[in-house]
């Protein structure tokens, strides 16, 4: 495998992400929606507490909780990516160069998988980095030292990226069916769904995101990543493109 | 340089491409035409390692189209230029020629001496750092073309190059390609326009889903009608007719003082033609080789 091909491709994407402002909202948007909005409203909280109790949550479990939507956000924001990168191509009828070129199949699909991959994840750590030193900011006289960082939110940005290359295959494979940016974003945000589950889940008592379930989870993502990305690789066939893509 | 032997591609049990067998000389420029839907863009899939075929052999250069080993070699030794165009619009045209250079193995100076030259060849330096999108029809096709020669390519595939473009715009392709023909490179087109094709190519083929005809221009044409000649007189009278008839040659129109006459080898017999029409008190002003156009001879084909 050529890994400057594939990361040709993925530069080359980077290129026409900074021209379109709608990813670079979508890009933006979350995480730093979660990164400022959360602590503000710990803040809040704080201000109108009588004790290190919110709501009858301990300041740091409201942390902790909140720090969950960095992995909501790790399968949101690359299916609005992916989608455009895969869909676009389709579009703008490029694929067919493309092709043409002595790429194979697996350097285009890792060039895809790059670019909707790194730009989601730079944003999901700036967005936490935010988060993290905002949190601290607001806690820190409640609570007397700097709650961040610390194991929960390392083990939650560990699991993001592979959260990010889930949401990214999934993509793959549904902008391969379909032909409408926006209909393939939407339908690309079903790869949230499961993480929605668990942090309701979570929510009502039923799963903790402790450390070592996060572990398990990254376990768990790392197996559906491998299947995904063949399943992926099997509906990423020339001729199928070519022929039957509409 | 390019073979292929009973080439058939079939779309479950439908057949696109049905036993086509031909060869494309290096430094030709072929034409392939047919009606939409004839299996040209398919055939052309095939050779460039898009798309699998079904059944029989086809070569470019030393390699194997559909065997494995050879599919990157053939896709490194030849440039494609697409039906649609298939432009980064949000890129620059340098930038979409930088990508795709960097496809082959070129190093950075060589990509840039590459760009700069196709760019300024086709008219497109100054513009060089706009976005493809803001280009006319025109301009994004000779991108395009400009993208299929980047790797400078000894073989080149050019889907309907001219489609859609306006008059002017299509002249520029055309020229471009007279220039790649210049330079020797085999250039296999695709097209509809007979009129085209007669202008650049040196052979072509007419395909409808099968290969029905495959020649020169002339010799296409001859083989419909044969050779005519319309020499145009002062006036034409039946005595210059009955002269022309009496030494063996058919005359199979009179029209306004011209007679246009059925020949075999006008280079040889338009000395004794003239000499009767002169014996027999005409004038001629002036002669001239005549007969079907490629386009009859495509309709008549096609329509079978």
């Amino acid at each position: 495998m050529d890994l400057q091909s594939a990361w040709a491709v993925a530069a080359k994407d980077f290129k026409i992400f900074k021209r379109k402002s709608q990813i670079i909202y979508i890009t933006i948007a979350f995480p730093l929606a979660v990164g400022i909005a959360f602590p503000l409203i710990v803040q809040y909280a704080l201000y109108n507490a009588k004790s290190h109790l919110v709501g009858g949550l301990s300041i740091t479990g409201l942390m902790d909780a909140f720090s969950v939507w960095f992995l909501i956000g790790a399968a949101i924001i690359p299916a609005a990516i992916a989608s455009y990168s895969l869909v676009g191509e389709k579009i703008q009828k490029s694929l067919e160069p493309l092709l043409a070129t002595p790429m194979t199949d697996g350097e285009i699909l890792l060039g895809k998988t790059i670019s909707g991959l790194v730009v989601p994840l730079a944003a999901i750590y700036a967005g936490s980095a935010i988060f993290m030193v905002l949190m601290d900011l607001v806690t820190h006289s409640k609570l007397g030292y700097l709650y961040y960082p610390n194991w929960h939110i390392g083990a939650i940005l560990l699991v993001a990226p592979l959260i990010c290359l889930f949401s990214v295959e999934l993509n793959i494979i549904i902008s391969s069916r379909i032909n409408d940016v926006r209909t393939a974003q939407q339908m690309g945000m079903l790869s949230a769904l499961p993480f929605f589950g668990l942090y309701f889940a979570s929510e009502f008592g039923f799963f903790a995101f402790n450390d070592s379930n996060l572990l398990i989870l990254a376990g768990v993502i790392l197996v559906v990543d491998f299947v995904v990305f063949f399943v992926s690789r099997a509906t990423f066939q020339r001729e199928e493109i070519l022929t039957k893509w509409k | 340089m390019i073979e292929t032997e009973n080439l058939t591609k079939k779309f479950g049990d439908l057949i696109v491409v049905d036993n086509v067998t031909l060869r494309v000389n290096d430094g030709e420029v072929f034409g392939f035409l047919g009606p939409n839907g004839a299996g040209k863009t398919t055939t052309v899939r095939m050779l460039c390692c898009l798309i699998s075929k079904t059944s029989g052999t086809a070569r470019i250069g030393n390699y194997e189209v559909g065997n494995r080993a050879d599919q990157q070699k053939i896709r490194r030794m030849v440039g494609l230029l697409t039906e649609n165009v298939g432009l980064y619009e949000e890129l620059s045209a340098y930038d979409n020629l930088d990508f795709y250079g960097r496809f082959y193995r070129m190093d950075e100076q060589k990509r840039k001496e590459q760009i700069e030259y196709l760019l300024k060849m086709l008219g497109l330096w100054e513009r060089r750092n706009e976005a493809a999108g803001t280009f006319s029809k025109g301009m994004k096709q000779k991108l395009a073309i400009a993208r299929a020669l980047i790797h400078d390519p000894q073989v080149l595939f050019l889907d309907e190059p001219t489609a859609n473009l306006d008059p002017e715009a299509a002249k520029t392709v055309r020229d471009f390609i007279l220039e790649l023909k210049k330079q020797k490179r085999t250039i296999f087109l695709n097209t509809h326009l007979l009129d085209e094709a007669e202008k650049v190519c040196d052979r072509v083929a007419i395909l409808k889903t099968r290969l029905i005809a495959i020649g020169t221009p002339q010799e296409l044409r001859r083989s419909l009608s044969g050779r005519k000649i319309k020499v145009q007189l002062q006036r034409v009278d039946d005595v210059i007719v009955e002269a022309i008839k009496k030494i063996g040659f058919q005359v199979s129109e009179i029209t306004n003082n011209g007679l246009v006459i059925d020949v075999n080898d006008p280079e040889k017999e338009n000395q004794a033609i003239l000499k009767a029409i002169e014996a027999a008190g005409g004038y001629v002003q002036f002669i001239t080789e005549t007969g079907s156009t490629l386009e009859d001879v495509y309709l008549k084909l096609v329509r079978g």
